[in-house]
C-alpha cells in the first residue's frame, strides 16, 4: 500500500510499485481530470503539482509522490475558480480541451513563482505542454490576464 | 428488453436490469443540479420544453473542440426565443433523426455541421415557438397574429397579457406541428452573429468534463492490445503466461485487430501485454516502404490517370516559356491529444457503447457505431446504445471505427464491459493516415507572364478504397481536390490522377486533401509568379476577375497583411488563397530562419469567408486552430515506413507545434449575408503553401517537399 495526499486529502492505494502517479490519480481514485496523452513526459497532459511544483504524473512513480502534497485540477481551487481557471474561460481558451487541465496546472504552478511573468518565460514555461487544438495565442493572452492574482 | 433512450438513460443515471450507471458531464447554462420537472413539450428531436420553462436542446454533432456544442444551440435558441440562461444542451443517441443532410448519416466531419443544420434547427426552434404562440393564443382566445414572444414569454400585444413558456408548455405539446414557419430576419438574430462563451468550456476548465478515456463502468475492465506491428499482419500464435502473472490482469482475449490483455486498470494491463509473447503472421505488408513508395510514384507520375479535370484544349499551349516542378507529401498522423479508446458492454440482447466517435449511425462507409457493434454482436441496430463523450481532438481519426470494433470484441469475449486504452505509440502507428501525395506541375506562360495552360499529374492513393473497401473503378476525388476547382482563370487545364493501392490504412485528415494539395498548388502557382517576375498578389488577383469571392478574400489578408509594405530584415511573407468545403481562406505568412535554418513563422493574417458568421469567437477559434494544424504538418509532421511498420512512435519523433515556436494569428472574416460553409478545416490548407512562399521570398529555395526542415543555404 502506498500512501499518498491528494487534494489535501490522506489516500493509500494498492498499486505495483513502478505505477505512475497518473494511472493512480486515474485507475484508482478516479480524478480523471488529470489526462493521459503521451506517458514519455512530451506532451504534458498529466500535469499535477507536487508540493506546488507542475510536474508530469506520467514520469513519477507513485511511490515518489509519497511524503508529497499532490494536487490535481479537481483541487486546484475550493470552488473551480482559481484566478487561471476564471482567465480560461474569460479567453476562451480551451477547444477539445483534453490537454487544459494540464496547461492550467502549469500556468498556475508559473504564476505562483512569477506573479508577473514575461513573454519569454511564459514561453519557456509552456512550452512543456502540447496543444494538438493550437490554443497557445490565448494561453498567452489568459496567463497575462490572470497575472498578478495568483498567490504563492 | 426496450431500448432505453439515451435522455431517459441519462436522467436515471442507470438501466433498470442492466446495472450500469456513469456519470456524463453535460454542459449547461443553468447553474446547481435541477430538480425533475415534467418536459410535456417535444415537437421535434432538438427541442424540449419543461413546465419550469427549462428548455432542453439536443446536440446531434460530436464535440471535438470546434464548437458545436455551442453553434447548434445558438440556432435553436435564437428561433425559439428564449434567455440562453433557460437553456441546457444534452448530446443526441443515435438515430436517423440526426442523419446529416449532407451526407446522409449521423456524422461529424467535413466542415459541416453548421452549415447543414442552418436551416432544420432554426426550423426545429421556429416550430416549437410557434407552439407555444398557439397555446397562449388558445389559452387568451385571441388571434395568434397578434401576439410575440420575448425571452421565453408569449406577450399578447393588445392588451400585454404574458404568459412563461414554462406555463404553455403542457397546452403547447397538444398542438399541431406547423409544417411551415416564417424564419427570423436576420436583423433580428438574438445570438446568432455575437460572441456566445461555449457551454463546454466551464467543465473543461475544472476537469469535470467526461472524455471517452474517463468513462468508468461498474465491473469494467481495462483493455490494452497487442497489435501486429506490420499493417494487415494478424496473430499466428501467442502466449499468455507470462502475461497473466502480472497483478491485476483478469483476462486475455483475441480481438481481430490482436490480442488483448484485460486487467483492473490501465498500468497493469499494458504490462500485460508487453508481457505477451505473439508471434505474428505479418503478411505482404511487411515489404513496403517509404524508399520503395518513393520509387513507385516516381514511375507512375510519367503514366496517365484517372482525368479528374479539364478545361480548354487540356494541354499546355506553345511558343511561350514553360515550367515544371516536382511536389511532394508525406504520410500524416492525426494525433489527436486523447489516444484512441472505447468501452463497450455487450449483454445478452444489448450492447452499450460509450465512445468519443464522430460518426454514431447510418448507411455510408460501412456504417456507424451502432451499425458496425450491431453486426459484430448479431443484434438489431435498434438494441445498441451509443453514448457520445467528449472527444479530446478528433481531426477525421474518430470517423473510424477500429477502437470500437476491439471494445466490442473484446466485452463480447471477456462478458464484462470493457474500455480499450491505446498508448500514444499504438495511436502513431496505428492510425489511418494521410496519403502521401506525389505530383508532376507543368505550365505554359503567354507573352504576358500568365499561364495559358496547366497540367498536374498526381499520384494519391485512394481513401475510399484503403479504408472503407471502395473498388477501383471508384475515383477517390479528394486526391485532387484543391487542385482541380483551384479558382484560377487558366484556359487550358488538365488534373489526372493515378491511385495505387499500398497495405497503409488511410483516413480522412483535417481539410483531406485540400491539407496537401494546397501545398501543391498554390506553391506552383507562386513559382509562375517568380518566374513571370509578377508579383504573386498581383499575379493570383489577375486570374480572379471572375471570382469576386475568392478576390475579396485575397484583398482583404493582403490589407491587414500591409503586402508590400516593408517587413524586417531577414523577414519575408508569402501568400495564398485556398477554397475548401465552400470557405476560402487567404493566409500571408511572415517568416525567418533560425540559425540552424529552420523556419521560424512570427506572424499569420487569415481572411476568411465562411458566408454567415453564427460564433464569431468560435469561428476565430477554428481558424487559429486549423492554422496550428496545418503548420505543424508544414514543418515537423512526417510519417515514413519501412519494413511495413510506422518508424515514429510519439511526440518525440512526431513533433507537434510548440507553445514558443507559435506565430501571431489574426482572423479577419468577410461580412457575409450568405448561408455558413464550412469553417473547421479551411484554414489548414493556405498555410503550409504561405510559408513556403514565404521562404522563397526570404532564400529564393524553392522547397517542394514536406515537412519543410532545414532550408539549404
Amino acid at each position: 500500500m502506498i500512501q499518498l495526499k491528494v487534494n489535501g486529502r490522506d489516500v493509500s492505494v494498492d498499486v505495483l510499485p513502478d505505477t505512475p502517479l497518473l494511472w493512480v490519480l486515474r485507475d484508482s481514485l478516479h480524478l480523471t481530470g488529470t489526462k493521459f496523452g503521451c506517458g514519455i513526459g512530451q506532451c504534458g497532459a498529466c500535469t499535477v503539482h507536487l508540493d506546488g511544483v507542475a510536474q508530469k504524473s506520467c514520469q513519477i512513480p507513485a511511490t515518489s509522490a509519497a511524503g508529497k502534497a499532490v494536487t490535481t485540477i479537481e483541487g486546484l481551487s475550493s470552488d473551480g475558480n482559481h484566478p487561471v481557471q476564471q482567465a480560461w474561460i474569460a479567453e476562451q481558451v480551451p477547444q477539445c480541451g483534453y490537454c487544459q487541465s494540464g496547461q492550467i496546472m502549469r500556468a498556475a504552478s508559473l504564476l505562483s513563482k512569477s506573479p508577473k511573468p514575461t513573454d519569454d518565460q511564459i514561453d519557456e514555461t509552456m512550452s512543456e505542454n502540447l496543444c494538438r487544438c493550437g490554443t497557445y495565442q490565448r494561453i498567452r493572452k489568459a496567463i497575462h490576464r490572470a497575472a498578478g492574482q495568483v498567490t504563492a | 428488453m426496450t431500448a432505453v433512450s439515451r435522455r431517459d438513460f441519462l436522467k436515471a443515471g442507470a438501466v433498470a436490469g442492466a446495472g450500469l450507471s456513469i456519470a456524463i458531464s453535460l454542459p449547461s447554462c443553468a447553474p446547481g443540479p435541477r430538480k425533475e420537472v415534467s418536459t410535456p413539450l417535444k415537437p421535434n428531436a432538438w427541442v424540449r420544453v419543461s413546465t419550469d420553462g427549462m428548455v432542453t436542446l439536443v446536440v446531434d454533432r460530436s464535440e471535438m473542440g470546434q464548437g458545436v456544442y455551442t453553434a447548434l444551440p445558438m440556432l435553436l435558441a435564437d428561433e425559439l426565443d428564449v434567455p440562453w440562461e433557460a437553456v441546457r444542451i444534452e448530446p443526441a443517441g443515435a438515430g436517423k433523426e440526426y442523419f446529416n443532410s449532407l451526407f446522409p448519416s449521423q456524422v461529424t466531419g467535413g466542415s459541416t455541421s453548421v452549415a447543414s443544420a442552418w436551416m432544420p434547427l432554426r426550423e426545429a426552434g421556429a416550430k416549437a415557438r410557434a407552439m407555444l404562440v398557439g397555446a397562449a393564443a388558445a389559452t387568451w382566445a385571441v388571434d395568434a397574429a397578434e401576439c410575440r414572444t420575448e425571452n421565453g414569454v408569449v406577450i399578447h400585444g393588445p392588451t400585454r397579457r404574458r404568459l412563461k413558456y414554462g406555463e404553455l408548455a403542457e397546452r403547447a405539446a397538444a398542438m399541431p406541428v406547423p409544417a411551415k414557419v416564417t424564419l427570423k430576419d436576420p436583423k433580428d438574430f438574438k445570438f446568432i452573429g455575437t460572441p456566445v462563451k461555449r457551454l463546454d468550456l466551464p467543465d473543461k476548465v475544472r476537469g469535470k468534463a467526461t472524455f471517452g478515456m474517463d468513462v468508468q463502468v461498474p465491473g469494467m475492465l481495462v483493455a490494452v492490445v497487442a497489435r501486429c506491428p506490420v499493417f494487415g499482419g494478424k496473430a499466428k500464435t501467442w502466449d499468455e503466461t507470462a502475461a497473466k502473472q502480472v497483478p491485476g490482469v483478469k483476462q486475455v482475449v483475441q480481438v481481430s485487430s490482436g490480442i488483448a490483455v484485460l486487467a483492473d486498470g490501465y498500468w497493469n494491463a499494458r504490462k500485460g501485454a508487453d508481457a505477451l509473447k505473439v508471434v505474428w503472421d505479418e503478411g505482404k505488408g511487411a515489404s513496403f516502404g517509404s524508399a520503395s513508395m518513393h520509387h513507385d510514384m516516381e514511375a507512375l507520375v510519367k503514366k496517365a490517370g484517372h482525368v479528374a479535370k479539364t478545361a480548354g484544349t487540356g494541354a499546355l499551349g506553345h511558343g511561350g516559356p514553360q515550367v515544371s516542378a516536382v511536389y511532394e507529401a508525406p504520410y500524416l498522423a492525426h494525433a489527436c491529444m486523447e489516444p484512441m479508446n472505447a468501452t463497450a458492454s455487450v449483454e445478452t440482447g444489448r450492447c452499450t457503447v460509450w465512445v468519443p466517435t464522430q460518426y454514431q449511425s447510418g448507411p455510408v462507409l460501412g456504417g456507424g457505431v451502432q451499425e458496425v457493434a450491431a453486426k459484430l454482436t448479431g443484434l438489431d441496430p435498434s438494441k445498441v446504445t451509443v453514448n457520445t463523450t467528449f472527444l479530446g481532438g478528433g481531426f477525421g481519426r474518430r470517423v473510424m471505427h477500429d477502437f470500437v470494433i476491439e471494445a466490442v470484441e473484446a466485452s463480447k469475449a471477456a462478458g464484462v464491459p470493457v474500455k480499450v486504452v491505446w498508448s500514444r505509440e499504438d495511436d502513431i502507428q496505428h492510425d489511418y493516415y494521410r496519403p502521401p501525395t506525389y505530383a508532376h506541375f507543368a505550365a505554359s506562360l503567354g507573352a504576358d507572364g500568365m499561364p495559358t495552360g496547366l497540367t498536374a499529374r498526381v499520384v494519391c492513393p485512394s481513401i475510399l478504397a484503403s479504408a472503407f473497401g471502395a473498388p477501383k473503378t471508384v475515383f477517390d476525388d479528394s486526391a485532387t481536390e484543391g487542385i482541380a476547382n483551384m479558382p484560377y482563370d487558366i484556359p487550358n487545364l488538365l488534373v489526372d490522377c493515378t491511385q495505387p493501392d499500398w497495405a497503409v490504412p488511410l483516413g480522412f485528415w483535417r481539410s483531406v486533401g485540400s491539407s496537401q494539395n494546397g501545398f501543391l498548388v498554390e506553391s506552383f502557382i507562386d513559382e509562375l509568379a517568380w518566374t513571370a517576375g509578377k508579383d504573386p498578389l498581383e499575379y493570383r488577383r489577375a486570374m480572379l476577375a471572375a471570382k469576386p469571392r475568392h478576390l475579396a478574400v485575397l484583398e482583404l489578408a493582403a490589407r491587414e497583411a500591409k503586402w508590400g509594405t516593408p517587413v524586417p530584415d531577414g523577414h519575408a511573407v508569402g501568400i495564398a488563397l485556398m477554397e475548401s468545403f465552400n470557405s476560402i481562406v487567404a493566409e500571408v505568412a511572415e517568416v525567418s530562419l533560425n540559425t540552424d535554418r529552420t523556419v521560424r513563422v512570427h506572424r499569420v493574417v487569415a481572411a476568411v469567408d465562411c458566408g454567415t458568421v453564427v460564433n464569431p469567437d468560435g469561428v476565430r477559434a477554428q481558424v487559429e486552430s486549423a492554422i496550428v494544424y496545418g503548420l505543424t504538418a508544414a514543418l515537423h509532421g512526417q510519417i515514413t515506413i519501412e519494413k511495413g511498420r510506422v518508424v515514429q512512435s510519439n511526440f518525440h519523433d512526431y513533433p507537434l507545434l510548440r507553445f514558443q515556436e507559435m506565430p501571431v494569428v489574426e482572423v479577419h472574416l468577410i461580412d457575409s449575408k450568405d448561408k455558413p460553409t464550412g469553417i473547421g478545416e479551411p484554414a489548414t490548407p493556405p498555410i503550409a503553401p504561405a510559408v513556403a512562399n514565404a521562404v522563397y521570398a526570404l532564400t529564393k529555395q524553392r522547397i517542394r517537399r514536406l515537412p519543410l526542415g532545414a532550408i539549404p543555404a
